[in-house]
């Protein structure tokens, strides 16, 4: 791990031990190493010219416990022929720095930017007040497969994401890796991205755009080509079927009821557009963009009681009565 | 000109010009005076309370960020806090704090008994009190601008943000940059037209040019975000589509216009403040600052780049690769001029004699922050590496650095340095000492780990996080340093009240100073020099200790000034200079009404034109003959 020079250094100021699962500091991805390198660069020639300005500040401060005489008669435009040449060095430094930073800060721009191959996984991501709409497409049969908060990528292979907003301006950043792309109505911006570390990662909204940006994160999943291909091929089917009467019920409730109106679970009467794709919920990590963990108690916590959870969100409360409500949950979770 | 009968002694001259400059007595005194020292008293006053309440905000933020999932505060409440608090540290306290320190202190400093337009600074000055009631009323009646310092559309547009939030943020907004033009035309003016003789261009202190760029920027400047908030108004009152995107409009025109504006701004607040670190650097060394040519130059350099690199704010946005790099670069830039001043300043300590009085506290701890904010700059110029940086704590820590070690510091720096101008008294040395070290710890406890924050991906705006971010302890180190600097602070307020009334007697001129206030006393009187000085040197005080050269012949019972040329301020004329008038307070009130009346209806725009007209008219009522000299002279057919 030549990449972690500095980073222990940052991690002993952390006190604690870094999560890394939102940061460019543990890059797993083409992008995010080339920025980390960037980064790393800037770190060391950043630093010496700090430690620069700090030794001659601390050099003339020195000087100066000589110089504090009761001699306070001051001296008009006195002779610094030395340090007029030293400045003329200094700026020579400063110079050849900002050339370096310069020069490698073009080159990465340009690295970022490479063409990539031209069948590239595409991938639609669009951003709403507050979560994230993905749709893959399917090569093998040029549908395009939808699901909600949850990004799988294949490792070592480009996924081109096609990046819009369907209100206000959001930002989309997997800080693991790449850096973060702006998510505007009205704009068409592409990002490629090159994961090549298998693992679970989180990105996050990084442009403020109301109440719940703080609640804008998806979790982030780099699989092997084959894990990943068959996890498309999953989320492609419908849903399944309910098999037992709890699940039933659960069902006729979710796709039938208040529900269906802004959410979709393919094979099924649920056809809303609004809300998240809910088809494959039961096979997140989470819920509500990052907000609550994946788990019965905490669907049925979300459904009855998403304003307090996520204050402002644009779900609104769901009221059941308990056995429904279980029912709605446990079929929910059996969506896998 | 008129040669008195007698020449009168140096008491009755001074008796007799008090007379002509004094104010009227007690309230009405109060409302129509057009002294620019208490009017930029009465802005520093309100800034320095408007500090304090919006970092009071920060204070209740970093509570609420100490530890993860805390319900301190909602999202509405943590939305308003950052908004009103980055709203305000920058448009209300930042660049006004910065103008009326100038206000304060170029008259003195060129010698002259007012500035160019004496009534425009009371205007400047009433109108800012409406931008500040403007944001602080909504505030108190609950509804506060929520979406941060910078409202980008379509957020801020009609179709996210229904209410008046954004409108009281916008023509807030309106209301100080009309009051900021105010005194930066008042400035321009005055430093080039009214320099004491001798004062050419090359013998200009380097105060003087920080105040002339920041000046010349700043008209060049808000031109733009007066046009976008207005913009942004008209989208959200009459339905014009200028942000919205299904209409044709763009909504990165917004974030072009802002930062075109938004990036100079940085400079605005910056370069004064590169000019009282010169001052006190200058003055504390004991020897003349090193590099008078390069420091000039430094400054002229960062306000033209300033105006080129407002990109490096938008580098998400998508736009063209190569466009960026163009950017980058000159981002990057900036450093060149600002390292050399940096350089300067150090090299005139180390080669100086230097008495480490707190000023000069001030100014150390200056260069050892700023720097660290100008290197950061460096790393978000960058415009691949500010992918990974920009709206991170990254960037919160990086602002700060820059705007509070930046301009803050030596603000406080200049504080204690004119104090004793101002009020007659010394601070005292030990308690200042005590809220430097508190406010410098502190600072620097409260915002190193959020540059750790950013690269651990903690976004900004964010009104809390979970525990398995592992966000808590940086987050809670930062909300500890808060309380150190808040203490500081207090001791600072403190020291500055006792001082006041118990403060050592300061004279004249209590450090030695080379520039022109010295020479007057302490507090100056209303018309602040006797006699109108003559310049041979850039250091006058410290060339000519014995023998002060002056000139006379304005007027002892009317209000002039000596307007000079401006290259060589060799004397031109003498201008009739207006006295105190109730009109400025009148137009500003006018002013407010069209402003505020503009939020509700377009129609605000005709009628609120009468109460603007009406005022101005009183205002500009001839009531003196036509001049006999200058270029308004009456001239016969």
């Amino acid at each position: 791990m030549t990449k972690a020079t500095w980073l222990p250094v940052v991690a002993t100021l952390c006190l604690v031990g870094c999560a890394g699962v939102q940061s460019p500091l543990a890059p797993a991805g083409e992008q995010a190493d080339r920025l980390y390198s960037l980064l790393e660069l800037m770190v060391w020639i950043c630093g010496a010219m700090y430690l620069a300005v700090l030794a001659f500040l601390g050099w003339s401060l020195w000087r100066a416990r000589k110089q504090f005489a009761h001699d306070a008669v001051p001296t008009v435009e006195p002779n610094d022929t030395g340090l007029q040449r030293s400045l003329v060095a200094w700026s020579a430094i400063i110079i050849v720095g900002l050339v370096i930073l310069s020069a490698a800060s073009f080159l990465a721009d340009r690295g970022l930017a490479q063409a990539r191959d031209r069948d590239a996984l595409q991938i639609r991501i669009t951003g709403h007040q507050w979560w994230w709409r993905i749709e893959y497409h399917d090569p093998s049969t040029g549908r395009w497969i939808e699901t909600a908060n949850e990004l799988h990528l294949p490792a070592n292979q480009t996924a081109r994401l096609a990046l819009g907003s369907a209100d206000v301006i959001h930002s989309f950043w997997v800080p693991n890796v790449a850096g973060k792309m702006d998510v505007i109505p009205g704009r068409a911006n592409v990002l490629d991205v090159t994961p090549h570390r298998i693992g679970w990662f989180r990105g996050q909204c990084a442009e403020f755009c109301g109440a719940q940006h703080a609640h804008m994160a998806f979790d982030v999943k780099v699989d092997s080509p084959q894990d990943f291909a068959a996890w498309l091929a999953g989320q492609g089917r419908s849903a399944s079927a309910p098999s037992d009467a709890v699940l039933t019920r659960g069902m006729q409730i979710v796709t039938t009821g208040q529900c269906s109106m802004c959410h979709v679970i393919r094979g099924t009467a649920a056809a809303g557009r609004p809300g998240p794709d809910l088809t494959h919920i039961g096979s997140r990590r989470s819920i509500a963009a990052g907000t609550l963990a994946m788990n019965r108690g905490n669907l049925q916590g979300w459904i009855a009681q998403p304003q307090t959870l996520k204050p402002g969100t644009m779900m609104p409360p769901v009221s059941l009565d308990p056995a429904d409500a279980d029912a709605a949950s446990r079929y929910l979770e059996s969506l896998k | 000109m008129t040669a008195d009968a007698e020449t009168p002694t140096a008491a009755e001259r001074h008796r007799r010009l008090v007379e002509t400059w004094g104010d009227a007595p007690g309230f009405w005194g109060f409302l129509t005076t057009v002294d620019p020292k208490r009017i930029a008293g009465r802005y520093i006053l309100t800034a320095m309370l408007l500090l304090f309440l919006a970092g009071m905000l920060a204070v209740d933020m970093r509570l609420q960020l100490a530890q993860p999932d805390m319900h301190r505060m909602g999202p509405q409440a943590y939305d308003e806090s950052f908004s009103l608090h980055g709203s305000t540290m920058l448009f209300l306290v930042s660049v006004p704090v910065m103008e009326a320190m100038a206000m304060w202190l170029v008259p003195l400093m060129v010698g002259q008994r007012t500035m160019a337009f004496p009534r425009l600074n009371a205007f400047s000055y009433w109108l800012y009190l409406g931008g500040v009631l403007m944001l602080w009323i909504p505030h108190a009646l609950g509804f506060t601008p929520d979406l941060g310092w910078f409202e980008y559309p379509p957020l801020s547009g009609p179709g996210y943000a229904p209410g008046h939030r954004v409108d009281v943020w916008a023509q807030m907004i309106t209301f100080t940059e009309v009051a900021a033009l105010s005194i930066s035309v008042n400035l321009v003016a005055t430093i080039l037209k009214m320099r004491p003789p001798g004062m050419t261009l090359a013998r200009m202190p380097l105060f003087l040019w920080a105040m002339l760029i920041a000046s010349l920027m700043t008209l060049f400047a808000l031109p733009s975000i007066m046009l976008v908030t207005s913009m942004l108004i008209s989208d959200r009152l009459v339905a014009t589509q200028f942000f919205a995107p299904a209409a044709g409009g763009d909504a990165l025109l917004f974030q072009h216009l802002f930062w075109f504006f938004g990036h100079p701004e940085v400079y605005i607040i910056f370069i004064p403040a590169l000019g009282f670190v010169s001052a006190i650097v200058e003055t504390f060394s004991r020897r003349t600052v090193f590099g008078h040519v390069p420091m000039v130059i430094s400054m002229l350099s960062i306000a033209l780049l300033a105006f080129g690199l407002w990109v490096h704010h938008m580098f998400a946005v998508g736009l063209p690769k190569l466009g960026n790099a163009f950017y980058t670069a000159a981002s990057m830039a900036i450093a060149l001029p600002a390292g050399i001043q940096i350089f300067c300043w150090i090299a005139t300590i180390w080669s100086g004699k230097p008495q480490f009085r707190t000023p000069l506290l001030w100014v150390l701890g200056f260069i050892a922050t700023f720097v660290i904010g100008g290197l950061s700059g460096v790393m978000t110029a960058s415009a691949p590496l500010d992918l990974q940086l920009t709206d991170t704590y990254f960037v919160v820590a990086h602002l700060h650095y820059v705007l509070v070690g930046g301009a803050l510091f030596p603000l406080f720096g200049a504080f204690c340095y004119w104090y004793p101008k101002g009020t007659g008294r010394l601070m005292s040395e030990r308690w200042g000492v005590v809220a430097f070290a508190l406010i410098f710890i502190g600072f620097n406890v409260s915002f190193m780990p959020m540059h750790i924050l950013g690269l651990e991906g903690m976004p900004r705006r964010v009104y809390t996080y979970g525990p398995e971010m592992h966000w808590g302890m940086l987050n809670l180190i930062a909300t500890l340093g808060t309380f150190i600097s808040t203490a500081g602070g207090l001791v600072f307020v403190a020291n500055a009240l006792m001082s006041y009334y118990r403060g050592e007697v300061a004279g004249a001129d209590p450090w030695g100073g080379p520039s022109l206030e010295w020479a007057t006393d302490s507090p100056p009187p209303p018309h602040n020099f006797d006699n109108t000085p003559f310049i041979d040197s850039a250091v006058p005080l410290w060339t000519a200790k014995d023998h002060r050269p002056v000139l006379s012949g304005l007027s002892l019972d009317r209000r002039q000034v000596l307007v000079t040329s401006v290259v060589d301020a060799l004397p031109e004329y003498r201008q009739r200079s207006p006295g105190a008038s109730i009109w400025p307070l009148v137009a500003a009130l006018g002013v407010s009404i069209l402003f505020v009346g503009s939020i509700f209806t377009p129609w605000a725009l005709v009628w609120g034109a009468v109460p603007v007209a009406i005022p101005l008219i009183g205002w500009f009522w001839p009531q003196r003959p036509r001049a006999t000299t200058g270029p308004l002279r009456k001239r016969s057919a």
